[in-house]
């Protein structure tokens, strides 16, 4: 069985934001609300880099452990995802989270929130596949297609890499053998532990 | 005579010798200065500071540093929190543990307290007089206050065990039907609920300072143990703990309860991560406080439910349990006349 993960490789992350773009119109996220990011450390200094990050679909994920109305699941490919139906917007997801992939579009006065929104790998929701229901919440289903994340697929120099976990590290060890350089399985302490 | 002298020569080569010998295990490996030099203190402090670059790089990416990120959103420029895993198991473990111990101890306490000692009667007849123990308003303050603690409490209390104890007995539908109300309720009259404590903070500042008859009351374990009632004023030791309680906790509740209430003051997760384990811990504290108050106040001491409601109560039942105050209220009355 895959076991699906993302790896983005700074040292050929542009930061084009290629990746944010296709997500955004792929999925017709709301207003406000962005499930990938682009983020650069040392900007407009000596080795600067950028990294693209969204949800990394832990293992154990902290999100899930604190969901009060436990509306997490992870699927057999190793996706975390969530039911919309049930969540109740209280932000608990956001505050665990190590990479800040919960979203929110605001509801209401004082900045309430509305149903959390994040990256679901490209594998739309607990609806039934290719459903209405599934688009308008979840965004697209590319897995159900047999297609990997679009951001991925997108990016220009190919530093973001998503799919079979064991697949990712093949291309990433290759690449930096090729390279000579150290391998930085970048957030990947953080998130997998398998 | 030569062979002695032979011999103590050959004393004197192998002490010198073993000198040389150990001279040179210290000095040879020193050697290597030869080409570094001695370093100055200065200069050691400049190579302490020259880490590994590439280490560095992933220090700022894992410690929530913030970079540039074009997508703009709180944080959005940050790529690695820890803090939210510590929030999580201290929320989940301990917290949730203890939690519901302190709530089920305080329960059986109180439950055992019952059977030993029932409903505590008063000792004397009802004279039939009544004197004023609580004004309209401080009535009003007290159950609006009381009102809203105990649906606070409950949605609160929702949120934070609902997951254990609720969804298996109503689903995951169900209890997420509730909690979203739940929810909504609880940020509501959140602030509502803080109006009301702070007015009555104010209110019974005075008539809450602790004294020497406080300590004394303490000291008999507020008559609950032995026959003896020790004195106490309009409010006993007992009632001023729990006054300052919810002057001390009860406020540091509130304002938690605000920095979780408004996001839409961009705080950021950390200083909300805090917040939310002072919310819950003091909340928890609190609760098993009012189960003591509200036990008192009802069930366990004849009489006492009466003041609140009606805001009078009988001489007998003030005598009995706050005789300094109802001496100086009866005193004042016949003065008066
Ligand atoms: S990255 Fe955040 S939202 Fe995604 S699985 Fe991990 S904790 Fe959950
Ligand atoms: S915001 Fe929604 S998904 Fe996140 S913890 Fe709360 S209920 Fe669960």
């Amino acid at each position: 069985m895959a076991r699906m993960k993302f790896l983005c490789d700074e040292e050929r992350c542009i930061e084009c934001n290629a990746c944010v773009t296709a997500c955004k119109n792929e999925h017709e996220v709301p207003w406000g609300v962005n499930r990938r990011r682009v983020v650069t450390m040392d900007d407009g200094l000596p080795g600067e880099k950028s990294i693209s990050v969204a949800c990394m679909h832990c293992t154990d994920a902290p999100c899930q452990a604190v969901c009060p109305v436990d509306c997490f699941y992870t699927t057999d490919d190793g996706v975390v995802l969530h039911d919309k139906d049930l969540c109740i917007g209280c932000g608990y997801c956001l505050y665990a989270c190590p990479f800040g992939a919960p979203q929110y579009p605001q509801e209401g006065a004082f900045g309430a929130r509305g149903k959390m929104d994040k990256c679901t790998f490209c594998a739309g929701g607990p609806e039934e596949d290719h459903s209405h229901e599934e688009l308008e919440k979840y965004g697209r289903n590319r897995l159900a297609e047999g297609k990997l994340p679009l951001c991925a697929e997108m990016c220009s120099t190919k530093s973001l890499l998503a799919g079979d976990g064991d697949m990712v590290s093949d291309i990433f060890r290759n690449r930096v053998i090729r390279r000579e350089g150290v391998a930085n399985t970048w957030g990947w302490n953080t998130a997998y532990k398998d | 005579m030569s062979t002695t002298s032979t011999l103590s020569r050959r004393k004197k080569m192998m002490a010198w010798t073993g000198l040389v010998m150990l001279m040179a295990i210290f000095l040879l490996p020193m050697t290597g200065y030869i080409s570094t030099g001695f370093v100055t203190a200065a200069e050691e402090q400049v190579r302490e500071q020259q880490t590994n670059p590439r280490s560095d790089y992933w220090r700022l990416v894992r410690n929530n540093t913030e970079g540039y990120s074009a997508v703009t959103g709180l944080e959005a420029n940050e790529l690695i929190q820890g803090s939210g895993q510590v929030w999580r198991q201290l929320r989940n473990g301990p917290i949730a543990t203890y939690g519901s111990w302190l709530i089920g101890f305080t329960l059986a306490v109180l439950a055992v307290f019952y059977m030993w000692h029932g409903n505590i009667k008063m000792t004397h007849p009802r004279t039939g007089q009544t004197i004023e123990r609580w004004t309209l308003n401080e009535r009003r303050m007290h159950w609006l206050t009381a009102g809203l603690f105990v649906i606070l409490g409950i949605t609160g209390l929702s949120l934070f065990y609902g997951r254990l104890v609720l969804i298996p007995i109503f689903g995951h539908n169900g209890f997420s039907a509730y909690a979203e109300i739940a929810k909504w309720t609880h940020n509501i009259l959140g602030p509502a609920f803080m109006v009301a404590l702070l007015s009555m903070i104010v209110t019974w500042f005075k008539s809450n300072l602790l004294n020497k008859v406080d300590m004394e009351w303490f000291k008999a374990f507020g008559g609950m143990i032995g026959d003896k009632h020790p004195s106490a004023e309009k409010l006993n030791g007992g009632e001023k703990m729990w006054y300052w309680a919810l002057a001390t906790m009860g406020v540091a509740l509130c304002l938690t309860g605000l920095v979780l209430d408004f996001p839409n003051f961009d705080q950021e997760r950390e200083i909300i991560q805090v917040s939310h384990l002072i919310h819950v811990v003091t909340a928890l504290i609190l609760i098993a406080f009012a189960f003591g108050h509200i036990y008192i106040g009802t069930i366990g001491t004849e009489g006492a439910l009466e003041g609140m409601v009606t805001g009078h109560v009988d001489t007998a039942w003030a005598e009995q349990h706050h005789d300094l105050w109802a001496k100086s209220v009866i005193k004042k009355e016949s003065d008066s006349h």
